[in-house]
């Protein structure tokens, strides 16, 4: 929902400017604006631990502390002014003691007409110091062990904020550490700050009220209710959320440090809601997701099984070698023009009608319009794999293709996916079907069975995996999984969304669109745009639904397709 | 054809060749050894050949001075593995090392090194335009270093070569300069010539008596050949090397070579022009031999005087610190040339003065 | 800080008496090596290297080795600052990873799994030793490193180890379990 047209005329920093009466909170209902979403608009970093846009407000952890003013008013309830004419600002000082600042946190209190806010006074400065230097009495100091070290807040303000020595003298306490919350959350108490966005978060958007504060004073800490584990499907994004190191992922625990990992923007291929992901790697190795915000999609979270669904890319059955089988031979490694060069020669001597194909729904949507022209060119029967699963009311799909939309949008997929399986199936058995392109997926599974595939005369594989298909292929070309390429996805929702290259494909694998682009120029003798960024244009050029779309316009968050009745009065002269 | 000539030229060229490069090596030696001595090392004292010990009561006198260290260095140079990278352009990265030895070699040709044995002229062509033919060559130096700057396709050579080539042009031409009053003086460009025209008396040293011509020449002799203080295009600390950063072994040891072979071919025509070449103003020494005795003794006397300013050359790079580029430019175009025009038109004053 | 340049006198811009005193410079140690046998190796250590092994000082920068801490465990914990400090990248870390095993000292949660430091790379800058947070990694005294092959100049955890020895220091882990322990049970018992 968008903020209110009214608007409240403020000084921050000094500096005038006018910001919206109502603001958006975090379920989209309009609230008063405040001071924080004030200083944001304003561009001004107010720091913070418990507030997060998302999440209600709970006003606990005072680090966003800071020295307001507002107009004075007479007995007359006029503003009293000053000798230029400006009204008169009252400094908030401590009622009891007028000489003291006293500061607001910005995150709750809402702003009102002619106040000032000071985000940068001494006053605040002071205020902030000392809220930190509150927060860190119980801490460990454990940096070194923490998986957090690198992007914690903590750290980050005790850098700006904080001061360089602690005057605590005392003995700290000692919370409980390593506790194991649930199967993918392992506790540290001593670091945690309180500020129970994980606790709000698991009540309020998951709807599993699992955590809470025990125990009192500085005792006081998170804890899973007495009996019970927490262990619902969004657990891992309390880890994101948790300011500091408390909460951490047992998956990535002491995996490796952030600073070392590369951050690529992606789409999740877990399921075909398609939650915007960052993934983080290094040197060809994923390290783990993270969801990316996009509130057309997955606002900022993602479910904990598609988070921890990536160590299949560097699965040791990889295809890593360019095989061809030529004159009955065994399959044996060549090279990727001479294989294609096989393909193209067998391919050449099928009849028109005479070839099906077979793709995957897990496939980039370009990859999908390349073989959408390859199957045009020889009249080909299509289709794709279903794969039902089930889904959730929060962010998983049943779907758990991620680009069947893509699928059905190129004419891949017929209306009923994998409907046309069976029809393949029975022309191979009939003799009708002599050559059978398939493009990630081990058919042999999805009712086109070894013997079957022995009838053919040609059988080109384009995979990532050793499969049953793939060693009855005459031709196999190793592919590359989503973090090694470059394309977008079509969401369930008709959300066409791009995905970016994080690392290379393993020894000779290549992007299907690279190798589609050689193969369907040489097959089709028409030209193929030569980037990735080219055949996404003619894409959106062929197809309505997609008119107007390109793929610099696209930008990080997708854009929606175009629904068909508007596509069709589009199209009309 | 004069068979015998061929034969005699033939000879001459080898006994040159072999000891001209028994020089190089052993240069190279007395340049660690005196960078040693200077820097309060001791320099190469542990190379010992197996048969060392057989030599009896110097063997390990030898070992110490570093005697067989040239012998170790040269199999180091033809042993080591001969890289190539992969982003040099081949074909000038391969010429590049010969272009930058054979030009110094070459400009001995013409260079007198001693007076006569027998009816030979110790003289590998005595040409009547002898300087003319050792500036053509000298010229054709700069290129095997530019080539090397440029073919090796990287940064620290490319520099290395732009600066050499800058460098190397600029000095040839206050080289060039210096070296006219000298032949005013003369009346003729052939290097027998110069040397006959220095005998009679130790004044007579055309050192003596163009002093201007002589330091001009100097320095740029040491541009020329890239020897500190002018070792711009190599300079290790800021270029790690320059042109030659991508060589190795035998190929990097042609560069070497050429530098060495560079500084005895300056220091030649240095001895040839300046310091009488092969003669000794006293005892008759400066009269063409008539017995072999006196021939080989010319040769000796020549190679000694080469031999000092080799030692002259090498000590001043542990003496003087490298000059900055545009010092290096300032000093060669707003300095050198004018005095060495200066310098001509003085000379030819003088000498229009005295002849009327 | 700006130091003005004194403009050049002539006798100073002539350089000739700068050549002088350079020749007389070199000539004074030239002469003193070559005729009284006296060298900086020779003054200071009394020998050359090989046989006379030479004498670093205090501070001096060596190669980099692990330490163990007074009761013989891993100090490092696998932070990987150094690795990421390291400028010619000459340190690689294996971290423990979830299943890995644990720190062999009580209460330091994780050490490293392969801890390489690639001493053909090492330019002895001293960061990592700057940089570590637990006092774990030196620069020791050795100069003299060789090998006959390139895999055998990558030290390993134990080569690292074993080389490194002992280091007295802050136990700052032994520290907070022994004040842990100190403190009453948690959660405290209700009263």
């Amino acid at each position: 929902m968008a903020p209110s047209a009214e608007t409240i005329r403020i000084k921050i920093d000094g500096r005038e400017l006018d910001v919206p009466k109502l603001m958006p909170d975090w379920q989209g209902k309009l609230q008063p604006t405040t001071m924080l979403q004030a200083c944001r608009l304003a561009g001004v970093e107010v720091p913070h631990y418990c507030y997060h846009p998302r999440l209600p407000v709970a006003g606990n952890c005072r680090m966003c502390l800071v020295e307001f003013g507002t107009p004075m008013v007479g007995p007359d309830r006029k503003p009293v002014l000053a000798e230029d004419g400006s009204p008169k600002i009252a400094r908030s000082v401590l009622p009891y003691e007028p000489g003291t600042p006293r500061g607001a946190i910005a995150c709750a209190t809402p702003i009102s007409p002619g106040m000032e806010i000071y985000p940068n006074s001494a006053a605040t400065r002071q205020m902030r110091e000392a809220v930190l230097e509150s927060l860190l009495i119980n801490h460990p100091l454990d940096c070194p062990v923490c998986d957090q070290a690198g992007e914690c807040k903590l750290q980050e303000y005790s850098v700006e904020h904080g001061q360089a020595a602690s005057t605590f003298v005392e003995t700290k306490v000692h919370k409980p550490k390593a506790v194991d919350l649930g199967p993918r959350i392992m506790l540290d108490d001593e670091r945690c700050v309180l500020c129970t966005r994980c606790i709000r978060f698991t009540r309020d958007l998951v709807g599993d009220d699992r955590l809470g504060i025990v125990n009192r004073g500085s005792y006081n800490s998170i804890a899973a209710y007495p009996g019970s584990r927490f262990e619902n499907n969004y657990t891992l994004n309390t880890v994101d959320l948790c300011p500091v190191g408390a909460l951490t992922s047992k998956d990535f625990r002491f995996q490796m440090r952030v600073w070392f990992l590369k951050e690529t923007k992606s789409v999740c291929p877990s399921c075909a809601t398609g939650c915007n992901i960052t993934i983080w790697s290094r040197e060809g190795r994923i390290h783990r997701y993270t969801p990316r915000d996009n509130d057309a999609v997955n606002a900022s979270w993602m479910c904990d099984q598609g988070r921890l669904n990536f160590r299949w890319v560097a699965r040791a059955d990889r295809l890593t070698e360019v095989r061809v089988a030529r004159d009955g031979a065994p399959l044996q490694r060549t090279t990727g023009p001479s294989a294609l060069q096989e393909a193209v020669a067998r391919l050449g001597r099928v009849p028109k009608g005479a070839l099906a194909l077979v793709a995957s729904a897990r496939l980039a949507t370009e990859e999908l319009w390349l073989l959408r022209r390859l199957a045009a060119h020889f009249e080909a029967v299509t289709d794709v794999v279903d794969r039902p699963g089930t889904g959730d009311a929060l962010l998983v799909s049943a779907d758990k293709n991620p680009n069947l939309n893509g699928a059905r949008l190129t004419g891949i997929a017929a209306d009923a996916p994998g409907s046309r399986l069976a029809a393949i199936a029975q022309g191979i058995s009939a003799g009708r079907i002599r050559a059978l392109i398939v493009f990630g997926e081990d058919v042999t599974r999805h009712g086109i069975g070894a013997e079957l595939l022995a009838k053919l005369d040609t059988l080109v594989v384009c995979d990532l995996f050793e499969s049953e298909t793939a060693r009855r292929a005459q031709v196999v070309l190793p592919g590359a999984a989503p973090a090694e390429k470059r394309g977008t996805f079509v969401n369930t929702k008709g959300r066409v969304q791009r995905f970016w290259k994080a690392f290379d494909a393993p020894g000779d694998a290549r992007p299907e669109l690279e190798w589609l682009q050689d193969w369907v120029a040489a097959q089709t003798g028409a030209p193929v745009p030569a980037t990735v960024e080219g055949v996404f244009d003619e894409m959106a050029r062929g197809l309505p639904a997609m008119a107007g779309m390109s793929w610099a316009k696209l930008g990080d968050l997708g854009l929606p397709l175009i629904p068909p009745a508007a596509a069709a009065e589009g199209s009309k002269p | 054809m004069d068979w015998q000539f061929l034969a005699f030229s033939l000879a001459k060229i080898l006994v040159v060749f072999a000891v001209v490069m028994t020089m190089v090596a052993y240069a190279v030696l007395v340049e660690r050894k005196v960078s040693a001595f200077i820097q309060d090392r001791v320099g190469p004292n542990r190379a010992n050949p197996f048969f060392a010990r057989y030599i009896p009561y110097l063997g390990m006198k030898l070992v110490r001075w570093g005697i067989f260290q040239p012998m170790a260095d040269a199999l180091k140079a033809i042993l080591k593995e001969d890289y190539t990278p992969a982003h040099v352009r081949k074909v000038y990265f391969w010429i590049a090392p010969a272009l930058a030895m054979v030009p110094a070699l070459l400009t001995l040709a013409v260079i007198p090194f001693g007076s006569q044995l027998g009816a030979q002229k110790m003289v590998i062509a005595d040409l009547d335009v002898g300087v003319l033919y050792t500036f053509g060559i000298v010229s054709l130096g700069v290129y095997g270093i530019v080539l090397a700057g440029y073919a090796a396709n990287s940064k620290y050579p490319f520099l290395g070569g732009i600066r050499s080539s800058a460098q190397m042009i600029s000095y040839e031409i206050a080289m060039g300069l210096s070296v006219i009053p000298v032949f005013l003086l003369v009346g003729s460009l052939n290097l027998s010539d110069v040397i006959g025209a220095q005998s009679g008396s130790l004044l007579a040293w055309h050192v003596f008596k163009q002093p201007v011509a002589f330091f001009v020449f100097l320095v740029a002799a040491f541009a020329e050949t890239n020897r500190l203080p002018f070792d711009l295009p190599e300079a290790e600390t800021e270029l790690v090397g320059g042109y030659h950063t991508e060589y190795s072994s035998m190929k990097f040891a042609l560069f070497f070579l050429g530098e060495y072979a560079a500084m005895i071919s300056v220091s030649a025509m240095m001895v040839t022009l300046f310091f009488g070449g092969w003669t000794l103003p006293f005892l008759g020494l400066d009269q063409p031999a008539q017995s072999l005795w006196v021939g080989l003794l010319h040769i000796l006397i020549f190679f000694l005087k080469l031999c000092v300013l080799l030692v002259g050359i090498i000590w001043v790079r542990w003496m003087l610190p490298r000059f900055r580029y545009d010092q290096l430019m300032d000093l060669g175009w707003r300095r050198f040339i004018p005095v060495a025009l200066a310098n001509i038109v003085v000379t030819a004053g003088v000498l229009a003065m005295m002849h009327r | 800080m700006i130091v003005e340049r004194k403009p050049l006198n002539l006798a100073e811009r002539l350089y000739i008496p700068a050549v002088a005193n350079g020749f007389k410079v070199t000539w004074r140690h030239f002469k003193r090596t070559l005729f009284e046998g006296r060298t900086a190796a020779g003054d200071t250590a009394g020998g050359f290297h090989p046989e006379v092994p030479w004498r670093v000082g205090e501070g001096y920068r060596g190669a980099p080795y692990l330490v163990r801490d007074q009761d013989g465990a891993t100090k490092c914990v696998s932070c990987q600052l150094c690795e990421f400090v390291c400028p010619p990248k000459a340190i690689r870390i294996t971290p423990p990873g979830p299943d890995g095993a644990p720190a062999d000292r009580r209460n330091a949660e994780k050490m490293p799994r392969e801890f390489e430091i690639n001493m053909l790379r090492c330019i002895f800058c001293g960061y990592c030793q700057e940089v570590c947070p637990e006092e774990a990694i030196f620069l020791q005294r050795d100069y003299s490193l060789s090998g006959t092959s390139r895999a055998e100049m990558i030290y390993d955890k134990e080569k690292l180890l074993a080389l490194g020895g002992a280091h007295a220091g802050l136990r700052k882990w032994k520290q907070k379990e022994d004040e842990a322990r100190a403190q009453e049970a948690f959660p405290p018992a209700a009263s």
